[in-house]
């Protein structure tokens, strides 16, 4: 049986919608069978990946505390996608605004009246924004490809990060492990409901939501990125600058993960250390992508890459499954992803030649 | 400096090419057919993992490098499936690639971290190999070495001395002409993309049966993104890739001898010396705009659907 | 004359049909491209695809090269039934084609785009060699080693037909081949063609051009809508009973009934324009200049890939110039403003291709209206898109250029080339423009559509703005302009009136002759 590959005369409504929840729902499919293969009880590993992180209070709080850097960087990253600028480095913009913003901590590490973490948020964002800033700069200046400069400096952020924490930041009480000292409580961002971690940069990245969706849905800058991203021509001919399209994607994109960056040193780790760069500048590309790069759907899909971070951390402990298995799964998804996106322009039908 | 120096220094130098030059190779060969396949760090890996699995298991180097060549292969051909009969997005499916070649590479690997194995034996030749000064280094490398020029020379001949080459070219060139003359545009692209994948999986089982050797999680530590710099940096030309590759094993080396001669330069500043240069030599290159456009094959990154 | 359905009426009665084609259907999404077409051509005949953009021509020719596959109908070659199933079939038994739009490879050499197109492992050996003897026997002089993206569109046409040549074919396919040639250039290709069919190959030659039909071909089949309407010897008929066969009704041609008013203001002057192309293969323009005054129609003539893109990035403001002074728009020094700026100074644009450049395929109309209007239409405030502006604007154009769709929230994709090119042209008119620059305002649009554009475009200009009309189709330059200019090489002739041009200077021009037309003009 051979499938054609038809297209469609116009974008289908109710794929553009439908298409990530099939990916999900394939992607749980293939768990399974991935369960299976390794002798795992398969229903019984998917309840405690999916299903028992939510049961709790404190899990559920967790959910939201992991989703946020998630949603932060996905926004960013989808406005830039829709531009078809490929910023793929937010994992370094967002270990380069932990490091802004760690510096700015241990600058008033004797300040204790004054909320610290307020003057983090800044600098944060100002180290992203300088490491998004490099890739712009190459591309608009030297037509460099940011797909590949933005990654290569990810893994010089990374090695800037490891100097501070041998080097010059290394906490002088910590025993020689590698990370700086723990931030005061004043550059430390509050906690807002009591027995849990939700802190002030949960609120943020609802904000950063709401102000994406506000760029993307109705402002010009929005209409201009998704032009540019569509048609790169008729962008020139409305006369949108690709240069400050890009200029403008990699500093947001940037800006963002530094904020990311920072909420996650004032609150969940608390002090630099090597093992900050987990990864979320990657898992939030996938996040773009299941939101449909659209500011309201990054949000649920922060919350959905979040739970499955959650149930890999669950999946390890409980069932004795390799960390990597979160990364498999975050990778199956999008592949499933991009695979059901052509269904919003194409249709599956069976052939049905008349032969002649 | 001394014979013994001067030899050590360039097999070393030799061992960090390879790898490059193998992924690079392949996806030289990718891009020409007008694919751009991003995800040669996540090939190269689980060439990396498959190769030193099966290696340990069987007992046989030559059976793992098979299996690593087969492993990239594999990989590349969800790329393909997806991107090439299912339209998706050339980019994105690429990171997809890398990232789900992270993430299985080190469940894979789990169970190996730290295991020794045996580095991959020289194919020595009598009298040969012991010649003064450059016995060492042109006859008592390992079989992938060699493999790696073989590969290259065949990759030149074959682009622009066989017809099927030509083939090859013309639909990276355009494709809705190849397949206005008949050419089997879809089938020529998955052909050269499992060839990209292929070569990427040997020079991920380089690393982890010669370079290293052993297995651990994101060994590749970013070459296969430094190979696909070097497809840039060759300007799509096969013999400027071997330059590059030895170029980029020469900053690898010349990072470990900085930090043995103590200036006082921190150890992580001297290993960003690879990425930087990466970045350095992109912007040489991608500068001189016309230079890129005129050798990039045109419908790189180009879908293709037959309709109408 | 027969009608369809009556077949085979034409040519010598006893010769078997080299090929003979019958009931041939075949459907694309939404439309109907063959309906039941019936078609048989004798061997060393040359025989006439007549047809408007959208008749069929194309989609029929695709499935006897093979490229195609019909959904029902027989295809019977030299008597036997064949199922052709790709072009290397079609070529195996002896048919070639040369395509409209040339399938050749930019970056490789002549010779290597020629092996690409033959089969046979024997005939690629000394290839080199035997393109030079067909080339030279057929006059058609080429470089086999020499890469493509340096030569003509006229000598990439021989790559092709020489291609063709060297595998000795019984049928040879020409689609639309003199859109891009001058008129010296198609006397050429017509003694070539002539040569072959006395040699014995059939020719199939698919246009839209009367005269050359007339000239050339002693058998025509004319489609409309996907069906074949007619057959008939064309050297029988007169041009307008063919053109009326093709379209199926009679058109009100546009009137040109406007003086000229030789002191209105000047609202656009071009001067010294010389820019390096941005386009991998393209053409830098060389001391272009021009002026066109109020209620004044300039056309632009010349052969594709002469400049013209450049030529339109250019006063659109996509490609910036080096002095400010270069462009005047309205007295105002535009050369360095991009496009933005432009139409805030009163320009408005109608680039060439609709898709992905004058329209965005995936948004609605709507969109489509804010992306060139956001600015004389005050769509957008303080960064913010006024949504219900942008679909009132949307709508003013649909209803005032008659676009036939569902709405402003459709999306442009979904629309006929003509409906879609009609929304763009209406919407740059809707913007008031004081000078408007058109880039082959109706390529690819029914005959319906375009008689409203160019309607449209005679209104603008009585209504005082100056139009610029960049073509390659001498027939709608020659009814709509007051003035014609042709580009060549990157050049730009004088400017003459369309009274004084004869086919014979605009030829010349267009075959690069304008070192000699620019004598011609200073002469005393």
């Amino acid at each position: 049986m051979r499938l054609e590959i038809i297209p469609r005369g116009a974008r289908s409504q109710v794929w553009t919608y439908a298409s990530p929840l099939l990916a999900i729902a394939l992607t749980l499919a293939t768990t399974l069978i991935i369960f299976l293969l390794l002798g795992k009880e398969p229903l019984e590993a998917l309840r405690v990946m999916w299903i028992d992180p939510l049961l709790t209070k404190r899990g559920f709080s967790e959910l939201f505390v992991k989703a946020a850097p998630l949603i932060m960087i996905g926004v960013g990253l989808s406005l830039g996608f829709r531009a078809n600028i490929w910023n793929i480095g937010a994992e370094g913009q967002y270990v380069m605004g932990a490091i802004f913003a760690t510096g700015v901590a241990l600058y008033f590490y004797d300040v204790e009246s004054f909320p610290i973490w307020l003057l983090m948020i800044p600098a944060g964002i100002l180290g992203g924004m300088f490491w998004g800033a490099i890739p712009a700069l190459l591309k608009t200046r030297f037509n460099a490809s940011e797909i590949l400069t933005s990654l290569m400096l990810t893994y010089v952020a990374k090695l800037v990060l490891l100097y501070l924490v041998v080097g010059p930041w290394k906490d002088p009480d910590g025993y020689g492990f590698p990370q700086s000292r723990l931030l005061t409580s004043a550059a430390s961002s509050p906690h807002l409901i009591p027995g849990t971690r939700i802190h002030v940069g949960v609120v943020a990245a609802l904000i950063v939501v709401a102000i994406g969706w506000f760029l993307l849905s109705k402002s010009l800058l929005g209409f201009k990125l998704k032009v540019a991203g569509q048609a790169p021509r008729a962008a020139a001919y409305a006369g949108f600058s690709t240069k400050s399209l890009t200029w403008l994607s990699l500093l947001v994109g940037g800006g963002l993960a530094g904020l990311a960056g920072m909420f996650e040193i004032a609150g969940p780790i608390g002090q630099l250390t090597p093992a900050l760069p987990t990864g979320y500048g990657f898992t939030a590309i996938i996040v773009a992508f299941l939101g449909r790069l659209h500011p309201v759907g990054v949000l649920f899909g922060g919350l959905v890459l979040a739970l499955s971070y959650l149930g890999g951390e669950k999946a390890q402990i409980a069932l004795g499954l390799p960390a990597a298995v979160t990364m498999i799964n975050q990778g199956i998804l999008l592949f499933y992803l991009l695979a059901c996106d052509l269904l919003i322009r194409y249709r599956i039908s069976l052939p049905t030649r008349k032969v002649a | 400096m001394d014979s013994v120096v001067f030899t050590s220094v360039v097999l070393s130098i030799i061992s960090a090419s390879t790898p490059l030059l193998l992924a690079a190779t392949g996806e030289l060969v990718t891009e020409k057919s007008g694919v751009l396949n991003l995800g040669v760090e996540g090939m190269m890996l689980v060439g990396a993992v498959v190769g030193f699995a099966v290696t340990l298991t069987t007992g046989n180097a030559f059976i793992g490098i098979l299996a690593a060549a087969l492993g990239g292969a594999l990989m590349a051909l969800i790329f393909s499936v997806l991107t090439l009969t299912l339209l998706a997005n050339q980019v994105a499916t690429g990171l997809a690639l890398t990232i789900f070649g992270i993430g299985l590479a080190a469940m894979m690997g789990a169970s190996f971290v730290g295991q020794p194995v045996g580095k991959l034996p020289a194919l020595d030749l009598p009298y040969l190999t012991d010649l003064p000064l450059i016995g060492r280094i042109l006859f008592g490398q390992d079989g992938l070495v060699y493999f790696s020029f073989i590969a290259l020379g065949g990759t030149i001949w074959f682009l622009f001395h066989s017809h099927a080459g030509l083939v090859l070219r013309a639909v990276g060139d355009s494709h809705d002409a190849a397949h206005a003359i008949g050419y089997p545009v879809i089938a020529i692209r998955y052909g050269a993309t499992l060839f990209g994948g292929a070569m990427s999986g040997l020079g991920g089982a380089y690393l982890s049966l010669s370079y290293t050797p052993m297995w651990a999680e994101d060994m590749t530590a970013g070459r296969g993104w430094i190979a696909l710099a070097l497809v840039v940096f060759a300007t799509w030309r096969p013999l400027r890739l071997l330059l590059g590759a030895y170029l980029f094993g020469g900053i690898t080396i010349l990072q470990f001898h900085v930090q043995t001669l103590g200036l006082g330069i921190p150890a992580q500043m001297v290993s960003m010396l690879p990425y930087l240069a990466t970045i350095v030599v992109l912007v040489v290159i991608s500068t001189d705009r016309s230079k890129i456009r005129l050798n990039a094959p045109a419908c790189l990154g180009r879908p293709f659907h037959v309709s109408g | 004359m027969a009608l369809a359905g009556g077949i085979g009426s034409g040519g010598a009665p006893s010769a078997q049909p080299l090929l003979r084609l019958s009931g041939i259907v075949k459907q694309f999404p939404g439309c109907l491209a063959n309906d039941h077409v019936d078609l048989s051509i004798l061997p060393g005949e040359i025989h006439a695809l007549l047809g408007e953009n959208g008749a069929g021509k194309s989609t029929l020719v695709k499935i006897i090269y093979g490229v195609q596959k019909p959904d029902a109908g027989e295809i019977i070659w030299r008597g036997q039934a064949v199922d052709i199933n790709s072009p290397s079939h079609a070529r195996n038994l002896g048919i070639g084609m040369v395509f409209q739009h040339f399938s050749l490879f930019e970056a490789l050499t002549v010779a290597e785009n020629i092996a690409l197109g033959i089969n046979d492992k024997k005939l690629r050996k000394d290839l080199t060699a035997r393109i030079v003897e067909v080339s030279e026997a057929y006059g058609l002089p080429l470089d086999p080693n020499r890469a493509v993206h340096d030569l003509s569109v006229g000598e990439r046409q021989r790559i092709e037909i020489v291609r063709c040549l060297l595998q000795d074919p019984k049928l040879l396919i020409m689609d639309e081949p003199t859109s891009v040639l001058t008129p010296q250039e198609v006397e050429k290709l017509f003694a070539t063609l002539r040569r072959l069919a006395s040699e014995g190959c059939a020719i199939l030659y698919i246009s839209h051009k009367l005269d050359e039909i007339r000239a050339l071909c002693e058998k025509a089949t004319i489609m409309r809508l996907g069906r074949v309407v007619a057959e008939c010897d064309p050297r029988q008929e007169s041009a307008r009973h063919l053109a009326e066969l093709m379209i199926g009704a009679s058109l009100k041609a546009p009137i040109h009934g406007r003086q000229a008013d030789a002191g209105a203001a000047t609202r656009l002057v071009v001067r010294n324009l010389s820019l390096t192309s941005d386009q991998q293969f393209g053409t830098d323009l060389k001391q272009v200049g021009f002026e066109v005054r109020a209620g004044e129609i300039l056309g632009i003539g010349g052969i594709a890939g002469n400049g013209q893109n450049e030529l339109m990035a250019a006063l659109s403001g996509e490609t910036l110039s080096a002095a400010a002074d270069t462009i005047t728009l309205d007295g105002v020094a535009a050369g360095k403003m991009g496009p933005d700026g432009r139409r805030a100074s009163g320009g408005c644009f109608v680039p060439e291709e609709r898709n992905g450049h004058g329209a965005v395929r995936d948004m609605t109309l709507a969109e489509n209206a804010l992306l060139s209007g956001y600015r004389r239409r005050g769509l957008v405030q303080i960064g913010v898109i006024d949504d219900s502006r942008t679909t009132s604007f949307a709508g003013e154009v649909i209803r005032g250029f008659d676009v036939r769709t569902t709405g402003p929230k459709a999306e442009a994709r979904s629309l006929s080339g003509g409906n879609l090119q009609k929304f763009i042209v209406g919407r740059e008119i809707l913007q008031k423009p004081g000078v408007l620059v058109v880039a082959q305002p109706t390529w690819g649009v029914d005959a319906g559509a375009a008689s409203a554009i160019h309607q449209a475009l005679l209104d603008l200009a009585a209504q005082g703005a100056a139009v610029v009309i960049i073509s390659q189709d001498l027939d709608e330059i020659m009814a709509l302009a007051d003035r014609i200019a042709v580009i060549a090489g990157g050049r730009l002739s004088p400017a003459i009136p369309v009274a004084d041009a004869t086919i014979e200077t605009i030829g010349r021009l267009m075959g690069g002759g304008i070192e000699s037309g620019l004598e011609a003009a200073h002469a005393p």
